[in-house]
């Protein structure tokens, strides 16, 4: 035996350790992968010696090789062997190799509870803060809930070290083993007012993480924070307990009030400015939530925005960053004292950093007004062209449109700028907004009449040099302004100037490159334009005499029927299938041409495409019933049987598509069924009773009625808006002015002048009248814009949708958050539960042990469960009654000082309340902060509140006797 | 809470790499991947904090980072993290790796990754901040290497001597010893 460890030993002496391990795969630089697989090996052969030295230097190679990316879950035994070691070097090696490679998933772990419980018993306490520091990295649900009351036991441990590292472990328990909460927390309040700071602070930390999921819970802890916030030097708790705090604040207002007072004083007397931005931050937090009534504060947002300015003017530019960040927090509620700090943040859009320009463009956002956005979006437009990076101009392209389009357009005052700069966007290169250039196209060309003709006009122009926007493979989603081009010129047909040339321009033989979706529209467009032009030239009934005008539609005919098939050989099917149709069409319309048959055909076409479109809310389908006795699960057709699912489609093509190939098959098909006429008639038929179910169903925007008046409300105001629009034009796009439209700029240039020297005249005297000028006849757009979407939001739920969000999101919290609020009315039950499982749970894993064992454990328990239960008692009193003070303390010094009386009731009131339900407790002090913020009059309030009282009366004594007894506890 | 620290060098080979959550070592090692390849870009004189990498948490997780010569630590901490304050820890981090190797360079971090290591295991557990005071950190792995050594003993002389005899590095010496540069030799000699 001896001479076999002594061979052990000579035998180690050769074996590569860790340094070896690294400095041989530095030298193999080459062939690393070669060299580490022989180091495997090696290891391999190692751990299966029985030597623990030798395993342990094994497993300390097994950890470097996992950070180079290796799996060495293979070796998670002998990561255990090395871990039950006596010797604390191999132990530390072990835990190490553990917390790194170990998992909540791991299987082995079902082995290590009993070795983690012995060490975290052990005499050493660096054993102990080992075991701590694995556990926490791979704790599983079943080892938190094992190991939960030997955890606990190091929460009274008399070395702090140990109580830190409890603490701090008592949360990963938490996550893992809810049911402890409710059970330690009691522990855990206790430490928050440990005699070491260092504890303290990890106490701190954990009631922080807990409260950040749901922090309405951990209300009542406030004083206790409060009191640590005010006493404490430790800029590290002071950070999160101000954090914690500003997360605390939305939920009670009251807080938040007697809280701006120490932390305007932190924020005047501290130096670390780590302390003072969480101050800052904090205070805006209160300012949010506090943000009626109180006039005084105004000089806090002050003081905030103050030191936040020299934050941002700081040559450090991580204090710029984080004063841009905040920046844009108080931006939410007070804009007007951020505004007054516009020339900074623009200068924060020139420098070279990019999250620095990332935050002065989010605070853009809230900056700009009618007078300034066109000189903002020109800044950003120069940017977008300096720009290297594409995720930037990327994140600068969608700023500009988020700002231009926010509340409705509600900054522009000129729709002819803000297409000719949506226009001028489509240039940039490998951008990923296409789509979103094409939507903002859309919606303005749908929502602002007026503007229509002009769009139009800049989209015929896109359409017809669309090579230079698909030019490039790198721009493809930018072609997706194609689409929103070919559907505008199409649909506004009747402001084209020159429909003859788009339609040309939309049946070029480039298209076929495009996009299926694309093209689908392009064919569909072309059939509008065709319409329109057969409609145009020549009113219908001359058309058979007038021979110049039917050469004309003839021609125009033959292109059309000549540029289709292209279409039709898509190999989209979508397109496939409207192009063969179309070209139907016009094959049909060119037969009655020659047969001079064609007087009104043109509106015919036409009226295939008639009706107003209009804006639809994003979550209008959504608010659609479903009709009754509609099932949408139900299958239509039964699911064919998983197995000949494959066979029967193929099966029953044929059938479809008898003759030929694919695309003969459906010329043919439309041939066969007399394509004109019938679908004109169909489609009119299905439109007049899709009408008349929409007129009947409550959830459609009122189209036909409304419809009416509307477009009659068009007519009317489309000449006059066209007038004003134009003086405004004259004034404004010279600052925005796209290369692509000088000539248009051009005319108006020299009247554009002038009309700048007036201003500047009149910004002198009258500034804002010059504003009320420029808004007063563009009202007319802004209503038009506005309209259909408040509509829209009329029959729309914004709130469900908040729900639907917040409901994943939340579901975690939930569970931590519901043991506690129970601890609050039944502390005694729970903790027998507690320790029942407990106890449970150690008979799983001491299967072996004895009854003796056992029995030691459970009296060694005994004084614990004690001392909880007698925690759970007074815990109850002296949380909720302090709390009472606290809050009180503080109405007093905000409001009335001459409610000495009304105060006591209102804290007699308060209390029973609080003891009786935690659900009435929330609901009164919801009613109240109502109150409060409708009645600033103390008396009025308490009266409110007395109505509520009379239901919890009887509770009143036992409340006071608690906190009789709560005074005895304290004294 | 932190939700990872990664110290990597210049051309992002990983240098210590402990994650406060589970990834799988393919996922771990395509997060050093990308979290280099997001440090790597910036300038040394722009601000500390990314937001982003898609790897590692959400909307709600910034990367914090310091570049000391040729390592970058970075810690990829949640909202819950004071910016300024992680910022300080990562100074405290080094200060401490300094203090414990003397001098600390990124060859100590490349043969003491199970050091480096313990000393981290001081300062953060499980993803929170256990100690920020240096001298208290200092103390605790100190007593630890105490209770080290004392183990050691006799019994791990023998592996001692050869690991040091190991650390010579023979080769490596001959290599180093220092010829006089003869040509040179030859020109002084003048006849």
């Amino acid at each position: 035996m001896a001479l076999r460890k002594v061979k052990g030993n000579l035998e180690r002496m050769f074996d590569k350790n860790l340094t070896d391990l690294v400095r041989g795969i530095r030298n193999n630089k080459d062939n690393e992968t070669k060299f580490i697989a022989q180091c495997i090996e090696e290891i391999k052969l190692e751990l299966r010696q029985e030597n623990i030295s030798v395993k342990a230097n094994a497993v300390a190679k097994l950890t470097y090789l996992q950070m180079m990316g290796y799996d060495v879950s293979w070796a998670c035994f002998n990561v255990i062997e090395v871990m039950s070691s006596t010797k604390f070097t191999y132990k530390r090696i072990g835990y190490l190799a553990a917390s790194q490679t170990f998992h909540p998933d791991t299987e082995v772990l079902m082995l290590t509870t009993n070795m983690v419980r012995k060490d975290l018993n052990s005499q050493s306490q660096y054993e102990a803060g080992l075991a701590l520091s694995g556990l926490s990295c791979f704790i599983s649900p079943d080892l938190a809930r094992d190991l939960a009351n030997d955890i606990m036991t190091l929460l009274s441990s008399t070395r702090p070290y140990l109580r830190k590292k409890a603490v701090l472990m008592m949360y990963k328990v938490f996550l893992r083993f809810p049911e402890a909460l409710r059970p330690a927390f009691p522990r855990l309040k206790e430490k928050l007012e440990d005699p070491d700071s260092g504890v303290q602070s990890a106490a701190v930390n954990v009631v922080c993480e807990l409260a950040r999921k749901n922090p309405k819970n951990y209300l009542s802890l406030a004083p206790v924070f409060f009191k640590l916030m005010t006493t404490s030097t430790n800029n590290w708790m002071l950070i999160k307990i101000i954090k914690l705090f500003g997360a605390l604040t939305p939920l009670e207002p009251r807080l938040g009030k007697k809280l701006i007072e120490p932390l305007t004083n932190l924020i005047h007397s501290t130096s670390a400015m780590s302390l003072l931005y969480e101050c800052i931050n904090t205070v805006i937090a209160v300012l949010i939530s506090i943000s009626s009534g109180m006039p005084n504060h105004s000089t806090s947002i002050q003081l905030c925005v103050q030191k936040l300015r020299i934050l941002i003017e700081d040559s450090d530019q991580n204090l710029k960053y984080l004063g841009l960040l905040a920046m844009s927090k108080i931006l939410k509620t007070h804009p007007k004292s951020v505004q007054s700090h516009k020339d900074l943040i623009l200068q924060c859009l020139d420098d070279k950093d990019e999250s620095i320009r990332l935050r002065a463009l989010d605070l853009l956002y809230g900056m700009v007004s009618k007078k300034n956005l066109m000189e903002i979006v020109k800044k950003l437009m120069i940017h977008m062209d300096k720009a290297e990076g594409t995720s930037y101009r990327d994140e600068l392209l969608s700023k500009i449109i988020e700002i231009c389009s926010q509340n409705n357009y509600q900054h522009i005052t000129n729709f002819e700028w803000y297409v000719s700069v949506l226009v001028e966007l489509t240039r940039m290169e490998g951008t990923k907004h296409g789509p979103l250039v094409a939507n903002q196209l859309l919606d303005v060309a749908i929502r602002v009449a007026a503007i229509r003709a002009f769009v139009v006009a800049q989209m015929a122009l896109l359409l017809d040099n669309s090579h230079f926007i698909t030019g490039f493979s790198q721009r493809a989603s930018m072609c997706e302004v194609l689409f929103a081009a070919a559907w505008i010129c199409g649909e506004f047909s009747e402001f084209l100037t020159d429909p003859k040339a788009t339609l040309e321009a939309l049946l070029r033989a480039r298209v076929s490159t495009l996009p299926g979706h694309i093209q689908a529209v392009y064919v569909q467009n072309i059939m509008k334009l065709y319409g329109r032009i057969l409609t145009s030239s020549g009113s219908d009934a001359s058309m058979d005499e007038d021979m110049v005008a039917k050469a004309a539609v003839e021609e125009v005919s033959e292109m059309v029927a000549a540029r289709l098939p292209s279409f039709v050989e898509s190999s989209e099917l979508e397109v496939q299938e409207r192009a063969s149709c179309a070209l139907q069409l016009v094959k049909f319309v060119q037969k009655q041409l020659t047969k001079g048959q064609a007087a009104g055909l043109g509106a015919e076409i036409v009226s295939l495409f008639d009706g107003e479109l209009n804006p639809v809310a994003p979550k209008a389908q959504k608010k659609v019933q479903v009709p009754e006795g509609l099932d949408l699960d139900e299958w239509i057709n039964e699911p064919p049987p998983s197995e000949s699912s494959d066979s029967e489609p193929e099966v029953q093509r044929p059938s479809l598509f008898a003759t030929g190939n694919a695309e003969n098959a459906y010329v043919e098909s439309y041939q066969s069924s007399k394509p004109a006429e019938l679908t004109q008639e169909e489609v009119q038929r299905n439109r007049e009773a899709r009408q008349q179910e929409q007129a009947c169903n409550p959830n459609y925007l009122k189209g036909g009625g409304k419809l009416e008046s509307k477009s009659g409300m068009f007519d009317v105001a489309e000449v006059p808006v066209a007038q004003l629009d134009l003086p405004v034009a004259l004034k404004i796009p010279g600052l925005a002015s796209s290369d692509h439209y000088l000539q248009k700029q051009k005319q108006t240039s020299s009247k554009k002048k002038v009309s700048t020297k007036k201003k500047k005249k009149s910004k002198k005297h009258k500034e804002s009248s010059d504003e009320e000028e420029l808004a007063a006849p563009l009202h007319v757009v802004n209503t038009d814009v506005g309209e259909m979407p408040e509509g829209a939001t009329l029959s729309d739920g914004m709130d469900d949708d908040n729900n639907d969000l917040n409901d994943p999101h939340r579901a975690l919290d939930v569970n931590l958050d519901e043991p506690l609020r129970a601890e609050e009315t039944l502390p005694v039950r729970s903790h027998r539960e507690a320790v029942k499982f407990e106890v449970t749970g150690e008979k799983k894993a001491k299967k072996k042990s004895s009854k003796k064992e056992e029995k030691v454990k459970k009296s060694k328990k005994q004084p614990i469960m004690m001392d909880l239960l007698q925690n759970g008692e007074h815990t109850n009193a002296p949380t909720e009654e302090p709390s009472n003070d606290f809050w009180l303390d503080h109405a007093e010094y905000e409001a009335m000082p001459d409610t000495s009386q009304s105060k006591l009731q209102v804290e007699e009131n308060e209390k029973p309340k609080k003891k009786s339900s935690s659900k009435t407790k929330e609901k009164s002090k919801e009613k109240k902060k109502k109150k409060e913020k409708k009645v600033i009059n103390e008396d009025s309030l308490v009266s409110s509140l007395a109505v509520e009282a009379p239901t919890f009366v009887p509770d009143l004594k036992q409340t006071m006797s608690n906190k009789d007894k709560n005074v005895l506890i304290v004294s | 809470m932190i939700k990872a620290i990664l110290v990597f060098n210049n051309h992002g080979k990983p240098r210590l790499s402990k994650f406060y959550q589970y990834f799988n070592e393919d996922m771990q090692q395509q997060i050093i991947k990308e979290t280099f390849q997001l440090v790597s870009k910036r300038d040394d004189n722009v601000c500390n904090f990314l937001e982003g990498g898609s790897l590692i948490g959400g909307s709600d997780y910034k990367l914090i980072y310091r570049h000391y010569a040729t390592l970058y630590f970075v810690f990829c901490v949640d909202s819950s993290e004071s910016e300024l304050g992680i910022l300080d820890l990562i100074q405290v981090f080094v200060e401490t790796l300094d203090k414990c190797f003397e001098n600390v360079c990124e060859l100590d971090l490349i043969f003491h990754v199970d050091k480096v290591h313990y000393i981290l295991n001081e300062l953060v557990m499980g993803g929170m901040v256990l100690e920020t005071n240096m001298s208290e950190i200092l103390t605790r792995i100190e007593e630890q290497n105490k209770l080290e050594k004392l183990e050691a003993g006799i019994t791990a002389a023998p592996a001692r001597a050869v690991s040091a005899v190991k650390n010579m590095n023979l080769s490596q010496q001959i290599k180093d010893i220092k010829l006089p540069d003869l040509p040179q030799a030859i020109k002084d000699l003048k006849f």
